[in-house]
């Protein structure tokens, strides 16, 4: 009876509770780890986009993709769904190797635990192979299978973009 | 005098002849140059219609891309604020497994050669909001259930789960027990073997599913809890108070006698598992047997994968109170297994298990059995997986020792 009436306190209380937990703001982010970057776009062409779409394995609904730069280095702050909900991370790469990951916003029920730097600072001097894997092992978490999936995509995303930042600067 | 002027007549008339000529040249000079300005002014004003007519061109260009940047944003942002990914709040997935068993029984030497479409599961959910879901899973057991079958349907999770707070959650309904390795994640691609290990299914018993209500979350970043208040066993003297015997499936089962189980765990190192569990019961036989009365179960596991290597170790040991079950040596059941992997890449992978436990280790008889296990898994694709073992048995005097190859095929979606 304790526990039913426990758990009916629990359910009239679900206003009071908010699931997303803010580990950082992206303007927070960027200013911290790239300050003073110049904030760009990135217009998607069907080429690119293709890449990206075979890259996370499902459809990408975006045509542009805003970024920050400075000297050479790129910041992105992107979306991913975890199991249901998007975690959106920050990922700094510089030069095609990744400088920091960091979890901004998590929203999942489950799986917090790809927030933490124990997880996140495995991804630190990560490269993007040719076959859209990257060049080490990630040890993920027990539990949190999904997250690390989508953490894992938003890594190699935002390698994905820096080069074709690259590609498009060499260009000019 | 007269020669005189008839020279300056002469010679004044040809000067004035002269400046006639000059005159009329200079004016068709001034009068050519006056054409040239007059054609370079109408070049000029015609260029300048030309550059005001560019200007309102540019301007209108201009005015143009601006429009076509705002539409370009506008409907930017519109892609933009579509989900990421759309998806059905009702889902569903599933697993399945083929097995081909050729053991010797090393007692008889009786061979027993079987294929057995082992499990055909099917999961549904919905999520009614961002909050509350449902979770099911259907699973049909050999193929064919009915009377004399070797089959069963069953259902072996249907609850309804409400996330309470940030990483807070609570299941009411029949679940999962929270205990060992594999009772909550046993599709195929997930571990070693075709058979799920011994030891979790005479011990623990995997795969055991409760009715009742659960809460699990976590907490100070790395650790995990759950806390669950469900039905119970049912095991009686006919069967030795077996703990694997003592399942009731949820189906019409005698409620006298509740349990609670407890679990910890600790993922503050990424590939790394630390778990422990514990579980009490305060009448496993559901008030039918005096001589029988309480239970404990405590388990302890960890599961680490760090790059190609793996390792799975398990410890799991029952307590039953009474003289019951002490009689028969069931007052402790117990056993253990640890299990190294390598994994070459994301296609093969080799692993060994041995595994040792008890259903009677309250005797001083010999009822204990042990397992050598040693095979190799080939991922076709992350969810699809074949495997192909080999099993050593060593079992107690006078019951089966079943040595030989197992053979398996399974997904997962």
């Amino acid at each position: 009876m304790a526990l039913l009436a426990a758990w009916l306190v629990i359910l009239t209380s679900q206003v009071a509770f908010a699931m997303e937990t803010v580990y950082q703001e992206p303007g927070e982010f960027l200013e911290q780890n790239l300050p003073g970057c110049q904030k760009q776009v990135l217009w998607l062409k069907n080429d690119t986009k293709a890449r990206i779409e075979q890259l996370v394995s499902h459809p990408y609904p975006g045509v542009r993709i805003r970024y920050c730069e400075k000297e050479g280095k790129t910041a992105w702050v992107l979306d991913e769904i975890g199991k249901t909900e998007p975690i959106t991370s920050g990922v700094i790469v510089n030069q095609g190797r990744v400088e920091q990951v960091h979890v901004l916003v998590f929203r999942e029920s489950r799986g917090a635990e790809v927030h933490r730097g124990a997880f996140t600072r495995q991804y630190e001097n990560a490269a993007l192979e040719r076959d859209n894997t990257l060049d080490r092992y990630i040890d993920g978490i027990t539990g949190a299978t999904m997250s690390v999936s989508a953490v894992n995509r938003q890594v190699k995303l935002a390698l994905l973009l820096d080069e074709v930042v690259r590609e498009k600067s060499d260009d000019n | 005098m007269r020669t005189f002027l008839m020279i300056a007549l002469l010679t004044s008339s040809t000067a004035g002849f002269a400046a006639d000529t000059q005159m009329d040249e200079m004016q068709s000079v001034i009068k050519t140059q006056q054409e040239q300005i007059d054609f370079l002014l109408k070049q000029l004003d015609d260029t300048r219609e030309v550059v005001l007519a560019l200007k309102e061109q540019v301007d209108a260009n201009a005015q143009a891309t601006a429009e076509a940047n705002e539409k370009a944003e506008i409907l930017a942002d519109n892609m933009e604020s579509q989900p990421v990914m759309a998806e059905s709040s009702t889902r569903f997935g599933g697993y399945g497994e083929l097995h081909a068993n050729m053991l010797e029984n090393q007692v008889t030497g009786e061979d027993s050669n079987v294929l057995d479409l082992h499990r055909f599961v099917l999961f549904f959910s919905h999520d009614f909001n961002d909050r509350t879901r449902f979770m099911s899973e259907l699973e049909v057991e050999h193929a064919l259930s009915g009377d004399g079958k070797p089959g069963e349907v069953e259902l072996e999770q249907a609850y309804i789960e409400y996330d309470w707070a940030t990483n807070q959650s609570m299941r009411a309904g029949v679940f999962l027990v929270p205990v060992g390795i594999l009772n909550e994640t046993h599709e195929p691609p997930t571990f070693y073997g075709v058979e799920r290990n011994p030891v979790e299914k005479n011990i623990i018993p995997t795969t055991w599913w409760e009715g009742g209500l659960q809460f699990h979350g976590g907490f100070a970043d790395a650790w995990r809890y759950d806390a669950a208040f469900h039905s119970g066993l049912y095991t009686d003297a006919d069967d030795n108070y077996a703990i694997r015997a003592g399942r009731q499936k949820v189906a019409k089962a005698k409620f006298d006698s509740g349990a609670a189980t407890g679990r910890i765990r600790w993922l503050g190192i990424p590939g790394l598992e630390l778990s422990a569990s514990v579980q009490y019961q305060d009448d496993i036989t559901q008030e039918t047997d005096p001589t029988a009365g309480s239970a404990w179960l405590y388990t302890g596991h960890v599961s680490w994968r760090h790059k190609a290597f793996g390792l799975r170790a398990l410890y799991a040991n029952w307590s039953l109170d009474g003289e019951g079950p002490e009689e028969v040596g069931a007052d402790r059941q117990n056993g253990w297994y640890i299990e190294p992997s390598w994994r070459f890449n994301d296609k093969w992978g080799v692993f060994a298990r041995y595994n040792r436990w008890d259903n009677k280790a309250g005797n001083n008889s010999d009822t204990e059995y042990s397992q050598w296990d040693i095979g190799i898994n080939y991922w076709l694709h992350p969810n699809v997986v074949f495997k192909l073992d080999y099993q050593d048995q060593d079992a107690p005097d006078g019951k089966k020792e079943l040595d030989g190859w197992n053979l398996g095929v399974g997904y997962q979606f």
